[in-house]
C-alpha cells in the first residue's frame, strides 16, 4: 500500500530550456526540482534577503516581470532567468563625518539627477516600492521621505538592472536610510535609560537570585512566567 | 581652407537621417546667416550654425566631430529669428543624439569635482545630463 | 483666497528656496494661495528636441498629469498650473503642446504610464507667475505698494526660456515688457539692457564655465552701462550664472564691478512692505543688502 501524492507537472523554461516541474512550485523550488544546485541567487527563502531576484515572462502577455524566486509561483510556459547580482557603484563615505545636507546625493550619487521619471523601477520592484518617488525625494534633498518610501527595500537590484538612466537606486536609498537613522530621526531614550539602570545596579539583586536557584526552581519559574500571547 | 565636398550615397543617407531625426527640412536653408548672427555661443564654436546646416545638407559626417553641436545651449535665438522658419537648435540636438544614442558622451561626470557639483542648483545637473550624456 | 496649483521644480525647494518663499508671500498679499502639488517629480529641465523621442517627455507629462488629477480632486478655483522657474515653464509648455498635437505619441505615453490612475488628455494649462501677476493687473499691484522703489534703477533680465520659442513664450521675444511693467507698478526706475533676452550660457556652467563667464560679463556690463544698480531675474539657473559666476568674472575681467542680482519677487516683497526676514536676501553671492540699506529700503533686524 502506498500513499502517492498526485502531482501535476507543468512546463516552464529555465534559461530557455524546457523543464517539467510541479504545479505550485516557486521559481526556486522549481529550479531545484529541475536539478539546479543553487549556490548563488538563493538565500533566506522567506522573501527577505533579496538574493533570488528573477526576471520572467508569461505566455499571457509580452511584459517583462520581476520577482523574487522564492515568492513567485511558476505558471505554465513561464520563461525564467535569475539576476543574482546587478553591478552597482557604491559611494565611499564615512558615516561619522558625512554631512546630511540636501546636496548629499550630488556628492555621492550624482547620477540620481539623470532620472527620467519613467517609473520602470517601480514597475519591476518585487516589493511594490515607489522607487521613482524615492529617487525624486533624493533629488529634492528630502532624506526623511526617501528613507520612509524605501523602507521595504531588500536590495535585490532589479530596479538598477532595468533603469534606462543607469542609476543604482537601492544604494542611494541605503545611504538615505543610514543618514536618516543617524542624523535626522528622533532618538528614543529607551536604550540609554536601560543601560543606565543596569549600570546603577537596578537588576543586580534579581539577577543574583536567579543565578543561585536550583534547576527545578528555575524551570518552574520559566514555565510559570507571564505571557502576553498563546503558545500553540 | 577649401574642402572638397564628395556627395555619395552614404552622405545622402546621413542627410536624410538628420532631417528625419530633427524634423527640420534642412534643404530650405538658404545660408542667410541670421542664425549665426543671433547665436550667443558662436564665439566658442568651431563652425557657425550656418556652416553646420550646410554640412548636414552636404551629408558631411565630420559635422558630428565639431564642438559646435555641443556648445549650442538651446537658447532658441536662431529659432526665433530664422526667416525660413527653420529650427537650427533641433538640428544640433539631432546631431548630438546621433552620438549620445551610441553612448558616446560629451560630459564625463567622473571628471568633475563632487564638492564643486554641490554648489549648483539641481536644474543644472538635470539639464546638463539630458543634453550632454546618453 | 484663490487657490491655484503650483509646481516648484527641483531647485525651488532647495537652492532657490527664497524664490519660492518670496513668491508665495507676494501671492498671498494678492489673495492667491499657491498650493504645491502633493506628489511631483523633476520636469526634466530641457525639452527633448528630436522628432522621435518619447522617453524624455515622460517626466513633464507625469507632471502635467499630476496637476490635472490634483485640480480635479480638489475643485480648485484656478486649475491652471503656475510655475516660477523659466526652465520648468519652457519644458512643460512645449511638451504639453507636443502631446496635444501628436495623438499617437500621447497614446503611447499613456499606455506606458499604466501604473497611473488616469490618462493625460492635454487639459493642463501652464502659466508663469509673471503672467498671473499681469492678469491680476498692474494697477492692483500699484495699490499694494507701500514702499515705492523710486530711487532704484533696475535692469530686468529675461534669459531665453521665458520668451522663446514664440509659441510658448510669455511675451514678445525681441521686445518683452512684462517685467518692465511689473517694475513700473512698483515705481522703480527701469533701464533698458539690449542683452536682456540673450542667453546666459545655461547648463554650460557645469562643464564649460568660460562660456558662461563671457556671456554673463556682457549681459551685466551692458546693464551697468545703461545705469542699472540691480538686476532682476526669474530663473534659478540665470540667477546662478549672473550672480555666483561674478566670482569667476572678476578673475578674468579685473575691472569688473559687482552688481547684485535678485529675483523679481524679492523686490516685490520690499515694495509691498512685507517682512524681509525670510526673503533670502542673504542667499546671494553679491549681497544686495548694502544697496538696499543705502536706498533706505531695508533695515537690519
Amino acid at each position: 500500500m502506498r500513499n502517492e501524492l498526485e502531482v501535476k507537472l507543468i512546463p516552464i523554461y529555465i534559461l530557455s530550456r524546457k523543464h517539467l516541474v510541479p504545479e505550485g512550485s516557486t521559481i526556486i523550488t522549481a529550479m531545484e526540482y529541475a536539478g539546479f544546485k543553487l549556490k548563488k541567487g538563493i538565500g533566506c527563502r522567506e522573501g527577505f534577503c533579496g538574493a533570488c531576484a528573477s526576471l520572467y515572462r508569461l505566455e499571457t502577455d509580452f511584459k517583462l516581470h520581476g520577482g523574487l524566486g522564492c515568492q513567485t509561483v511558476v505558471q505554465p510556459n513561464m520563461q525564467i532567468v535569475q539576476i543574482p547580482y546587478t553591478p552597482s557603484p557604491k559611494a565611499i563615505y564615512d558615516l561619522e563625518t558625512i554631512n546630511p545636507e540636501e546636496e548629499v546625493f550630488t556628492a555621492t550619487y550624482p547620477e540620481l539627477y539623470r532620472c527620467l521619471s519613467c517609473n520602470t523601477c517601480a514597475k519591476i520592484c518585487p516589493q511594490e516600492i515607489l522607487v521613482m518617488d524615492y529617487v525624486q525625494a533624493g533629488i529634492k534633498g528630502d532624506l526623511a521621505l526617501m528613507a520612509d518610501l524605501s523602507f521595504d527595500c531588500i536590495m535585490c537590484g532589479l530596479c538598477a538592472a532595468r533603469c534606462p538612466a543607469e542609476i543604482t537606486q537601492f544604494n542611494a536609498a541605503l545611504l538615505a536610510r543610514r543618514l536618516f537613522g543617524k542624523y535626522v530621526n528622533k532618538k528614543g531614550r529607551f536604550l540609554e535609560d536601560r543601560i543606565k539602570q543596569i549600570q546603577d545596579g537596578k537588576f543586580e539583586e534579581g539577577y543574583r537570585e536567579l543565578m543561585n536557584l536550583p534547576k527545578e526552581a528555575i524551570t518552574k519559574r520559566y514555565f510559570d512566567r507571564e505571557l502576553n500571547f498563546k503558545i500553540t | 581652407m577649401i574642402k572638397k565636398a564628395i556627395i555619395s550615397e552614404a552622405s545622402e543617407t546621413f542627410c536624410k537621417k538628420v532631417i528625419e531625426l530633427s524634423g527640420e527640412i534642412v534643404s530650405r536653408c538658404d545660408q542667410c546667416g541670421t542664425c549665426t548672427g543671433s547665436c550667443p555661443m558662436v564665439i566658442e564654436m568651431d563652425i557657425s550654425p550656418s556652416q553646420m546646416m550646410r554640412l548636414v545638407l552636404l551629408g558631411d559626417e565630420s559635422v558630428l566631430e565639431m564642438k559646435t553641436i555641443w556648445i549650442c545651449a538651446s537658447c532658441f535665438s536662431c529659432t526665433a529669428r530664422c526667416p525660413r522658419g527653420l529650427d537650427a537648435s533641433k538640428v544640433a540636438e539631432a546631431l548630438r543624439q546621433m552620438k549620445l544614442r551610441k553612448a558616446i558622451h560629451y560630459l564625463h561626470l567622473e571628471e568633475i569635482d563632487r564638492e564643486e557639483l554641490k554648489k549648483f542648483p539641481q536644474m543644472v545637473l538635470v539639464a546638463a545630463y539630458r543634453k550632454l550624456t546618453g | 483666497m484663490k487657490r491655484i496649483p503650483y509646481y516648484p521644480g527641483c531647485s525651488l525647494q532647495t537652492k532657490a528656496k527664497h524664490f519660492e518663499t518670496t513668491a508665495m508671500a507676494v501671492a498671498e498679499a494678492l489673495d492667491y494661495e499657491m498650493i504645491t502639488l502633493p506628489r511631483w517629480n523633476c520636469c526634466g529641465a530641457v525639452h527633448s528636441l528630436t522628432s522621435d523621442d518619447l522617453m524624455h517627455h515622460i517626466a513633464p507629462v507625469t507632471t502635467l498629469l499630476r496637476s490635472k488629477e490634483f485640480s480635479e480632486a480638489n475643485q480648485l478655483d484656478d486649475s491652471r498650473l503656475v510655475v516660477l522657474c523659466a526652465m520648468c515653464l519652457n519644458v512643460l509648455k512645449r511638451t504639453n503642446k507636443r502631446v496635444i498635437e501628436l495623438i499617437d505619441d500621447r497614446t503611447k505615453m499613456n499606455d506606458f504610464l499604466y501604473l497611473e490612475s488616469s490618462k493625460y488628455d492635454g487639459s493642463t494649462q501652464v502659466i508663469h507667475f509673471l503672467e498671473l501677476l499681469k492678469e491680476i493687473g498692474w494697477d492692483v499691484l500699484s495699490r499694494k505698494v507701500t514702499h515705492p522703489l523710486s530711487n532704484l534703477s533696475v535692469s530686468p533680465y529675461y534669459g531665453c526660456l521665458l520668451l522663446r520659442p514664440k509659441e510658448v513664450g510669455i511675451d514678445d521675444p525681441e521686445a518683452p515688457v512684462i517685467q518692465e511693467n511689473l517694475l513700473h507698478s512698483l515705481q522703480a526706475k527701469v533701464v533698458e539692457n539690449p542683452l536682456k533676452n540673450r542667453c546666459c550660457g545655461s547648463y554650460h556652467t557645469l562643464a564649460d564655465k568660460q562660456v558662461v563667464v563671457d556671456l554673463s560679463y556682457d549681459i551685466l556690463t551692458n546693464a551697468q552701462k545703461a545705469g542699472a544698480e540691480i538686476i532682476t531675474t526669474s530663473c534659478p539657473l540665470c540667477a546662478f550664472n549672473l550672480d555666483q559666476r561674478q566670482e569667476d568674472i572678476i578673475k578674468k575681467y579685473s575691472g569688473f564691478k559687482k552688481i547684485p542680482v535678485v529675483y523679481f519677487t524679492e523686490l516685490m516683497m520690499i515694495a509691498f512692505g512685507l517682512p524681509l526676514k525670510n526673503a533670502g536676501l542673504d542667499q546671494h553671492y553679491v549681497d544686495p543688502r548694502p544697496l538696499f540699506i543705502e536706498k533706505e529700503m531695508y533695515h537690519e533686524e
